[in-house]
């Protein structure tokens, strides 16, 4: 067993400080560079508290939508390919809101602030 | 150092050019790089742009127009009174600064959140998607015999681009399965019309003043194909940074769009446009998990390359918000 602090306790302190303390001496070029490492932070922290749950219930919804049991990306690779030859489609009862949840739990991850999510989210 | 190169080239084709200053790189990668500065006179300072491969990086890769069609192309917009930097000079061997062009530097914007947001621009905002309309139909009217040989592309043919660089990633994307399937069965053909096609036609390659769009910029991208591909791309919603209710650009309607193109003589084709608009947000999406390869098997090992490669599920919303959207 590893030992406290976490890593996203880790991070957080790491990212807090960038933000705050390094953030207001950093111009130019380099002060873009620093704003897309902090965001990089903070998706990994993200990540880390939401992709166990969103991973679990991706895998859940694709057993049941395929009806096999395999590893996440061995399901994703077996609905690709029916859904690449048409044995699945919009019209599959559960694909939309499949894709959907699949597609807002990425989003939660990867970049909570785009306008679309929000707007989704709201729905 | 080129800064004594460009005066030396400046000098041999500009009367009374003293020298150039303040040279700066403005972008570039490692086969195509943008610089601008001053070309010193006695009459006052001209503002310039370089674009140019520079020495021993002479071929353009794949897709690329190649930076003497992109001159012609310029240039030739320039003469047609669409908004366009002069071409000043063509780099010849002499200049030993590799191959590529010279011109006019317009002075303006091209940062999409300024354009969309501050205040000098309130009174453009407004008018440009019109505008726009018509400069890209000026664009895809220009004289065909005076074009310079380019790729040919067609909806069928892009696909199975976009497929090809998809499949080479080895990861599966099941919205972008379902956006290659909605593609290919809704793949409306060979266009009945070919024109030039811009090929990139976004913020980012448009300069904009408080006047409304005073350039357009980059033809690296252009070809000849279905003229509704450039109407469709600019609407795709990765451009209109957060302001989505306003499909073009984030600053104005289709119908606005298609309004100026119909003033210019041509019709827009709404149903082919949204077919290119789909297109358009998959190509993104493959070209930002594109971005992630190279980071991954080098040379640009960047923060910024990874992160874009976790901006393609922006991609895969917009994706869902167009073929399968939800109510509420």
């Amino acid at each position: 067993m590893q030992d406290e602090p976490t890593p996203t306790e880790l991070i957080k302190a790491v990212a807090d400080f960038l933000r705050n303390e390094i953030t207001p001496a950093i111009k130019g070029h380099n002060a873009f560079k620093l704003r897309v490492g902090i965001n990089a932070l903070d998706l990994v922290t993200r990540q880390l508290a939401l992709e166990q749950g969103g991973d679990a219930a991706e895998a859940a919804r694709l057993k049941k939508l395929l009806g096999l049991d395999a590893s996440l990306i061995e399901l994703n690779r077996a609905l690709s390919e029916k859904i690449a030859n048409g044995e699945v489609d919009l019209q599959t009862p559960g694909l939309a809101e499949h894709l959907w949840q699949t597609t807002m739990d990425k989003l939660a991850v990867d970049q909570p602030n785009y306008a679309s999510y929000k707007r989704e989210l709201g729905k | 150092m080129i800064e004594d190169q460009l005066g030396r080239c400046v000098a041999s084709w500009y009367p009374g050019a003293t020298g150039v200053t303040g040279a700066a790189k403005l972008s570039g990668g490692a086969s195509q790089e943008t610089w601008t500065f001053d070309i010193v006179h006695a009459d006052g300072s001209v503002g310039a742009i370089l674009r140019r491969a520079p020495p021993g990086y002479g071929a353009s890769p794949g897709r690329a127009a190649g930076l003497d069609a992109e001159a012609t192309l310029m240039q030739l917009a320039h003469d047609a009174g669409l908004p366009s930097p002069r071409v000043m000079h063509v780099l010849t061997p002499d200049d030993e600064l590799g191959t590529g062009f010279i011109m006019q530097r317009i002075e303006g914007e091209t940062i999409a959140r300024k354009i969309l947001r501050d205040a000098q621009f309130a009174k453009a905002r407004p008018i440009l998607a019109r505008q726009l309309g018509r400069v890209i139909a000026g664009i895809h009217g220009l004289p065909a015999l005076r074009l310079p040989k380019l790729r040919e592309m067609s909806a069928t043919k892009e696909i199975a681009d976009l497929e090809r660089e998809y499949r080479s990633f080895g990861w599966p994307r099941p919205v972008f399965e379902l956006a290659l399937r909605w593609l290919r069965e809704r793949d409306p053909g060979p266009s009945k019309e070919v024109t030039l096609v811009h090929g990139d036609f976004r913020h980012g390659n448009l300069i904009v003043g408080p006047d409304g769009v005073r350039a357009v910029l980059d033809w690296e991208l252009a070809h000849f194909g279905d003229p509704m591909e450039d109407l469709g791309w600019i609407c795709v919603n990765s451009w209109r940074f957060g302001v989505i209710d306003k499909p073009v650009g984030g600053f104005g309607s289709r119908e606005e769009l298609f309004a100026g193109y119909a003033e210019a003589g041509r019709k827009a084709d709404p149903a082919r446009v949204m077919f290119w608009e789909v297109m358009g947000t998959l190509r993104w999406g493959i070209m930002c998990c594109g971005m992630m390869q190279r980071f991954r098997s080098g040379p640009d090992h960047s923060m910024e390359r990874a992160m874009i490669g976790r901006r393609s599920s922006e991609t895969e919303i917009d994706l869902l918000r167009l073929l399968a959207p939800r109510g509420g």
